[in-house]
């Protein structure tokens, strides 16, 4: 009984101390829409990302930091499509209220979009396959623009104080990032047709939008670390077909990459991926200049 | 006429869900590509459901039968493992969001010997306000690091001696759990307190009209440098036994009494950036203080109500290191010592005889994929008197469907 008292005590103290925050306290699963958060929160706005781009978002640890980050949280994104089902459940369990799924606060940018490879059969001997489709949405910057806009109105609705705020920053960001796709479309012509071998299916939506033309994964099946027969099978199948390069985020594991480069000589290509996946991709901006810069560099 | 009703009511039910649709996600596609999916739950309508299968062959220099912890009552199915081929047990578990504010899960385990026991069946709260969980129904306890985690998810094939010694493996029970997390955002505070019906070991009989245990415990955690965070915790448990039996199930002994459990746990984890993909480092250790006190009678009549008042303590600490992807080894040492006790209970299960029981062991898994793992373990048990057991356990784990996300 007294521990029991003590407990009381130290927890209405604590309760007491909390400091009132005017801003949105938002989380956000991925770095991507960590950033998207900034362009369209601004002030208005306190992002913390779960997750860095070194991160593998599949397999994250639901470490002790993010269950207090959601305690309080007013605002959570993620990717959605079962890309987090591994760790963000456990981490609803004691999260707040206001980003439990259902409710506005919670917003699955895949939700939004148009997912490509919905698998036609669900096996687990096809690999982690997502039932709902490929859910690295954010290698398409048209996909980036279809969740601005949802994200802007979600905000609106969840924080109807700062509302004007939210649509004049999704206009000016809908204006700018019109013209840098425009800018991108202008110089990604060369790269249509190409043919790249992928580490992971994570670039999907970026061969869509580019009209790349995906030949082979490194991973045997989604998610298994490449291996050296499967790498070897893959050789021998790309020498009829020429193929430019070997694309893998920031989060992969260069090893097989490199190994398959040495064979196949053709260059192991490093894309940022996410925000921060390589120096040069500071924002939203950046990363689709240095995808673009570097597909080009190496499709020469 | 009707066919036009029909027509009509078809046109509002299809509409029906996306207008509900667009109340939570604003009007999203202006291209007209259809959206994918809808803000998604585990398995929609149907609960989640996963099944574990696991089995072990085992090889022990000594004979499990024969096995004791001198010092120690030990509860029911605690011993070292099963010599030859053994299936373990295998859990049906199948969970969903009940409503918006409650979700239920139940897990269900078939034992080797055919029999089927509720291993845990609970509702949680779900965004209860100011940071409170409720948890009721049967569960596994909140006391320590390990004991609220599944066996199928423990880094070795057994669990560490104190939790075997104290609270019988596992401690799980019918009850209700309150959590608080403390309203701060740069680490994780959280208080829990738990009263239980008291059946499961070191509690016994239901004592106290069916509310005989209760724990309390404290978690504090957090990150460390770019990819470490840890996790440690302080847990009292307090249980009473009415005629807990222990040992021989044809002959038990009996305790009746008082246990009091005090468990300092610590967890650290590691892996280059915080990406556990390639090479990870799991370090944990924990630490055990039992106090009991009360009446031992045993099942042989050798001795009758005698008193009991004596401290047992024990401790582990184990590293698992994943040297590749998939591949990961362990090594474990673990302890436990039980005060001497009293002439009048010589010669029986609480009498150490001087003897403090001790284990090393090695362990290296492989995992094909995150849903299955074999494991090969090594264990040299200094449990008997002047008695080594070397053991070498071969294990598989694996998970079909539904696997929920793990703990920290």
């Amino acid at each position: 009984m007294k521990t029991m008292i003590k407990f009381a005590i130290l927890a209405s103290l604590l309760t007491l101390t909390q400091p009132v925050l005017a801003t949105l306290r938002a989380v956000a699963c991925e770095p991507e829409w960590g950033a998207l958060l900034q362009e369209l929160g601004g002030d208005d706005v306190s992002v913390y990302t779960a997750t860095s781009a070194l991160q593998d978002p599949h397999r994250i640890e639901p470490r002790p930091s993010l269950i207090a980050r959601l305690r309080n949280a007013d605002f959570l994104i993620c990717s959605g499509a079962e890309l987090e089902i591994g760790w963000l459940p456990v981490l609803l369990q004691q999260a707040s209220g206001r980003v439990q799924p259902g409710v506005p606060g919670y917003f699955e940018a895949a939700s939004v979009v148009r997912l490509l490879e919905i698998p036609a059969r669900l096996d687990r001997a096809q690999g982690d396959v997502h039932a709902a489709g490929n859910p690295h949405i954010q290698t398409d910057p048209r996909n980036i623009a279809q969740v601005a806009e949802a994200l802007a109105q979600r905000l609106e609705a969840v924080d109807q104080a700062h509302a004007a705020n939210y649509q004049a920053r999704y206009a000016d960001f809908a204006k700018r990032w019109q013209a840098a796709t425009q800018r991108w479309q202008a110089q990604v012509g060369p790269l249509k047709g190409i043919r790249v071998v992928v580490h992971h299916k994570y670039f999907t939506y970026l061969e869509d939008w580019l009209g790349l033309q995906e030949v082979g994964q490194l991973e045997p099946k989604p998610g298994i670390p490449p291996t050296i027969g499967h790498m070897t099978e893959l050789l021998a199948s790309i020498k009829q077909v020429p193929t430019k390069m070997i694309l893998r985020s920031a989060y992969d594991d260069p090893r097989g990459d490199e190994w398959f480069s040495e064979r196949a000589h053709i260059p192991a290509v490093l894309l940022p991926g996410t925000v921060d996946g390589t120096p040069e991709a500071k924002d939203l901006f950046s990363l689709f200049d240095v995808t673009v810069q570097t597909l080009l560099k190496n499709a020469k | 006429m009707k066919l036009q009703i029909l027509i009509r009511r078809a046109i509002v039910a299809l509409l029906l869900p996306s207008w509900a649709q667009a109340q939570v996600n604003p009007p999203f596609d202006q291209s007209g590509s259809p959206a994918g999916v809808r803000t998604a739950s585990a398995g929609a309508f149907n609960a989640a459901m996963g099944v574990i299968l696991n089995g072990t062959y085992g090889r022990l220099s000594q004979d499990p039968a024969t096995d004791v912890l001198p010092g120690f009552a030990l509860g029911p199915d605690t011993g070292p493992g099963e010599r030859g081929f053994s299936l373990g047990e295998s859990e049906i578990n199948l969970n969903a969001n009940i409503d918006d504010k409650f979700f239920g899960n139940l897990t269900f385990t078939l034992m080797p010997d055919n029999t089927a026991h509720v291993e845990e069946a609970f509702i949680r709260t779900i965004g209860l306000q100011e940071g409170l969980t409720l948890k009721t129904g049967r569960f596994f306890s909140g006391i320590g690091y390990l004991n609220e985690q599944h066996a199928h998810v423990w880094d070795f094939v057994d669990a560490p001696l104190p939790y075997r010694a104290m609270l019988a493996n596992q401690l799980g029970d019918d009850g209700i759990q309150v959590r608080w997390l403390a309203p701060i955002e740069l680490f994780l505070m959280e208080f829990g307190a738990e009263a239980l019906r008291g059946d499961s070991f070191p509690a016994g009989g239901a004592a106290n009209k069916g509310n005989g245990t209760q724990s309390f415990f404290v978690h504090v955690g957090g990150d460390a440098g770019i990819g470490g965070s840890w996790r440690s915790g302080l847990s009292h448990l307090n249980a009473r036994a009415d005629n807990r039996e222990t040992g021989d199930a044809a002959h038990p002994d009996l305790f009746t009494g008082k246990s009091d459990l005090n468990i300092a746990d610590f967890v650290w984890k590691w892996a280059p950036n915080g990406n556990p993909t390639v090479t990870n480092f799991k370090f944990q250790a924990e630490y055990f203080q039992r106090a009991e006190k009360g009446s031992f009678t045993t099942g042989s009549g050798s001795v009758t109500d005698a008193p009991v008042d004596g401290d047992q303590s024990g401790w582990y600490a184990q590293a698992v290191y994943q040297f590749m992807p998939r591949w990961r080894v362990g090594v474990r040492h673990d302890e436990v010592k039980a005060d001497p006790v009293s002439a009048a209970l010589q010669d029986t299960a609480l009498d150490p005889a001087g003897h403090k029981p001790t284990r090393e062991s090695a362990m290296i898994d492989f995992s094909n994929s995150e849903f299955s793992r074999v494991r090969l373990q090594y264990n040299r048990d200094y449990s008997r008197l002047n008695q080594a057991d070397n053991q070498v356990f071969l294990q598989y784990i694996m998970s079909i469907g539904a696997h929920g996300a793990h703990q920290f």
